[in-house]
């Protein structure tokens, strides 16, 4: 057993609000620079939707993530080394900027320099790529709340069942949520994997995945193996970036900006033990079904004392320990397992869960005239109205609606048992415990997801004081600075030429 | 037959600007090419890339930079083949005059028609694409045209002198001034006779090789051959503990400076 801890993420989609808030904190933070002005760390989509980039989760077409070989060999999607090797003079399966959207700023400056006129001046939009006036025909969300679902959200790639062309998109008949996403920082890193530089990196302290731009050379490699399309090439620097799960702020104690603004505080933070020497065995599982467990079990209790002294050989500090013991995410995923990982099937681990969101359900048993506070009514929805099950399978249980319609009981059982008990009633045990919980679990889990206090829902251990010395090394500098700015450095090359004078000071 | 290659330009002592063109300057060349690697490996490992354009045009790039490279490699095997072994060691292994000029007309075209014509779909893009075109930096604009010269003056020394031409034989005279720069027995008389077309090919190539560690050519000693063979999945520590900065300096080394993004 080798013990590792990560430092991993759960987002209860039922509380998105899909306000972008997330998504908009992590750009100013993170990407609002030259270079990677399409590139979204976090994004938040409208499911059903095609997402960004476009249908990345077409698998069959942008090659991500991993998949067994008929020998049941775990392998790279996008091919074994020598293929790779050999695409690197142009790799057939890199998403192109159009597939993302062409970023934009607006001539801001016009509306105060323009001169006295009968009509109002007007900031048009210009790309940011070729500083020429453009037609806005994309964007990272650009269905947000459905807009232009009927056009576009059949596209989905989720949308292949036979169940499939019973999704309507007319407004009476759909159904719609919010998925933020971020980078995963799995388990078993596609990127990492195909990175021909071994610049990428995954951190033995906190499972953090890296890329580490002195070693980068632009291969671009790793935006195909990732499934998720959450690495990115900056354009201006040739090199790849990705999410950093705010590492900074990580080592700091400190929840990600994503989270900590989170407004309507749907994120989870916390620790997860897991055993490294576990995690080939489990990404290599023969029924894509039974990945989800087979995840589960790489995962460690932190109150075993074997893994505690297993954990304490790896060099795991005491603090950490405790951490993990009070971790959220732990509750989440392993004790009241409401938690699912993202499409389950690339086979990378990923590390940041969702608990599937009840309200499309709820939405069918409004439109099917039901009751919403009838827990009967919801459980008959659950097994009966199959299309938004099988979309949420689709995206968290590669498939098995099962698994998705129990976590789904679960959370209908604890809603109507809680509003029992809020209404000043006794509350019906027996709905509970028809789904596993005992009364004191339900509490339990009802605070975590509905009370949410902060400090229990960011338990994250600050970084060790043993590695000070290096944190300070870096705590003057930003991390991703580019080269030519603020302070100036004396090396000449490979600064990446400023495109154009910035247009009336617009950020993308 | 050697013999009298190498006696006959020997008759003529080489004259001031022959030393400036094919010993000094090569020398200086090559003095950049060694220098600015290292200072640039040491310096700027975050500029050190191929500065891949592929996101913002895919089209060309997916004809134009295969044929470039793969047309390069065969290139620079023929140079290899051509500069660096003797024409004695060839005959030796039995490969006679008349196989060697065959064989090196014929696969000499097909790598340089492929090599021409990939940088020129490389060359329209960057040219035709305003993405790309305003992306460009100071290197490139120094680069492709000085590649572009190098590569066309070869070419068309090629074909004027060996494919439509009487056929000239290179590996006489500037095989052997090549090989005299790195013998450290500089022979600048033995290219002096040699065609313009040639001469001119051998110069852009020198400057070529002073520019190469300023530009993205670095990208090529970066060939990712270890990947064959390492694990798939890298671990890293955090932070090896390092000696604490010392106040307000900044490390001289920028390796670990930009981790991560």
């Amino acid at each position: 057993m080798r013990v590792m801890a990560q430092v991993a993420m759960v987002m209860n989609l039922d509380k998105c609000i899909g306000c972008h808030t997330c998504s908009v904190t992590c750009k100013q933070t993170w990407t609002n620079r030259t270079g990677v002005e399409y590139a979204w760390f976090n994004n938040v989509e409208t499911k059903p939707g095609v997402g960004y980039p476009r249908r990345y989760e077409d698998q069959e077409h942008w090659k991500g993530g991993w998949m067994l070989d008929k020998r049941g060999r775990l392998v790279l999607r996008s091919g074994g080394r020598v293929k790779r090797l050999l695409s690197l003079f142009s790799n057939p399966d890199l998403p192109s900027i159009e597939d993302y959207y062409e970023p934009v700023t607006y001539d801001y400056d016009n509306l105060v320099s323009a001169p006295a006129q009968k009509d109002m001046p007007v900031a048009r939009p210009r790309s940011v790529l070729t500083g020429r006036p453009t037609a806005i025909t994309w964007g990272a969300n650009w269905e947000d709340g459905l807009g232009g679902a009927p056009e576009h959200a059949g596209a989905d790639p989720n949308l292949t069942g036979a169940w499939a062309d019973k999704v309507k998109f007319e407004f009476e008949q759909t159904f719609l949520f919010h998925l933020p996403r971020l980078c995963e920082h799995c388990l078993n890193p596609a990127c990492v994997s195909a990175c021909p530089s071994g610049a990428m990196y995954k951190r033995v302290e906190d499972g953090i995945v890296l890329v580490d731009q002195d070693r980068c050379r632009g291969w671009r490699m790793c935006v195909t193996a990732c499934p998720y399309k959450k690495v990115y090439v900056n354009h201006a620097t040739g090199k790849a970036e990705k999410c950093t799960f705010c590492f900074p702020r990580i080592e700091a104690g400190q929840p990600t900006v994503c989270s900590e603004t989170c407004v309507g505080r749907l994120r989870y933070l916390g620790l997860l033990l897991y055993d490294a020497d576990k995690v080939g065995e489990a990404a290599a599982t023969a029924n894509e079904r039974d990945l989800l467990e087979a995840q589960r079990g790489v995962f460690l209790d932190p109150s075993d004392p074997g893994v505690i002294a297993a954990a304490r050989e790896s060099g795991i500090p005491e603090d950490w320990l405790e951490a993990a013991r009070r971790s959220p995410v732990y509750d989440l995923v392993m004790r009241y397992k409401v938690a699912l990982p993202l499409h389950p099937e690339y086979r990378t681990l990923p590390m940041v869960w969702y608990v599937p969101p009840l309200s499309p359900v709820l939405d069918s048993v409004d439109a099917a005239g039901g009751n919403q506070d009838d827990p009967d009514h919801v459980f008959a929805a659950v097994t009966r109205l199959r299309i938004p099950l099988e979309y949420l399978a689709e995206l968290f249980t590669a498939g098995d609606t099962d698994v998705v319609a129990g976590v789904l009981m679960k959370l209908t059982a604890l809603r109507s048992y809680m509003r029992e008990r809020t209404l000043g009633e006794a509350g019906d045990e027996k709905v509970l415990k028809a789904v596993g919980l005992t009364a004191g679990e339900g509490q339990d889990l009802h605070r975590l997801l509905a009370v949410a206090k902060y400090a229990d829902r960011y338990v994250v251990p600050a970084a060790h004081k043993e590695d000070a010395a290096a944190l300070t090394a870096m705590e003057n500098r930003c991390p991703v600075e580019t080269s030519g700015e603020a302070e100036p450095r004396k090396v000449m090359l490979g600064i990446p030429t400023l495109r154009r004078h910035t247009t009336a000071g617009g950020r993308p | 037959m050697n013999a009298t290659a190498l006696s006959s330009p020997t008759a003529t002592p080489a004259s001031g600007t022959d030393l400036l063109l094919w010993v000094a300057f090569p020398y200086i060349c090559l003095a950049v090419f060694v220098v600015g690697h290292v200072w640039r490996y040491r310096q700027d490992q975050f500029g050190w890339t191929t500065h891949t354009s592929q996101l913002l045009e895919h089209r060309w790039l997916r004809w134009g930079s295969p044929l470039f490279h793969l047309g390069a490699f065969m290139v620079i095997a023929g140079h290899v083949v051509g500069l660096a072994v003797p024409a004695s060691w060839t005959e030796a292994g039995g490969i006679s005059e008349h196989t060697y000029h065959t064989t090196a007309v014929w696969a000499g075209s097909v790598a340089g028609v492929a090599m021409v014509t990939g940088l020129g779909m490389l060359c329209a893009r960057r040219l035709l694409t305003r993405r790309i075109r305003l992306g460009t930096d100071r290197s490139d604009k120094v680069l492709f045209p000085l590649l572009s010269a190098t590569v066309l003056l070869g070419i068309s020394a090629t074909a004027a002198h060996n494919v439509l031409g009487a056929g000239y034989d290179y590996r006489e005279t500037i095989s052997v001034w090549f090989r005299g720069i790195f013998t450290l027995q500089p022979r600048p008389e033995a290219i002096t006779g040699a065609p313009l077309l040639f001469q001119l090919h051998a110069l852009t190539a020198c400057l070529l090789f002073a520019g190469w560690p300023f530009t993205r050519l670095v990208h090529v000693w970066s060939v990712p051959i270890g990947y064959l063979a390492r694990p798939y999945l890298v671990y890293r520590r955090r932070a090896t503990p390092a000696p604490a900065p010392t106040a307000g300096g900044r490390p001289r080394s920028t390796s670990g400076s930009r981790r991560a993004a």
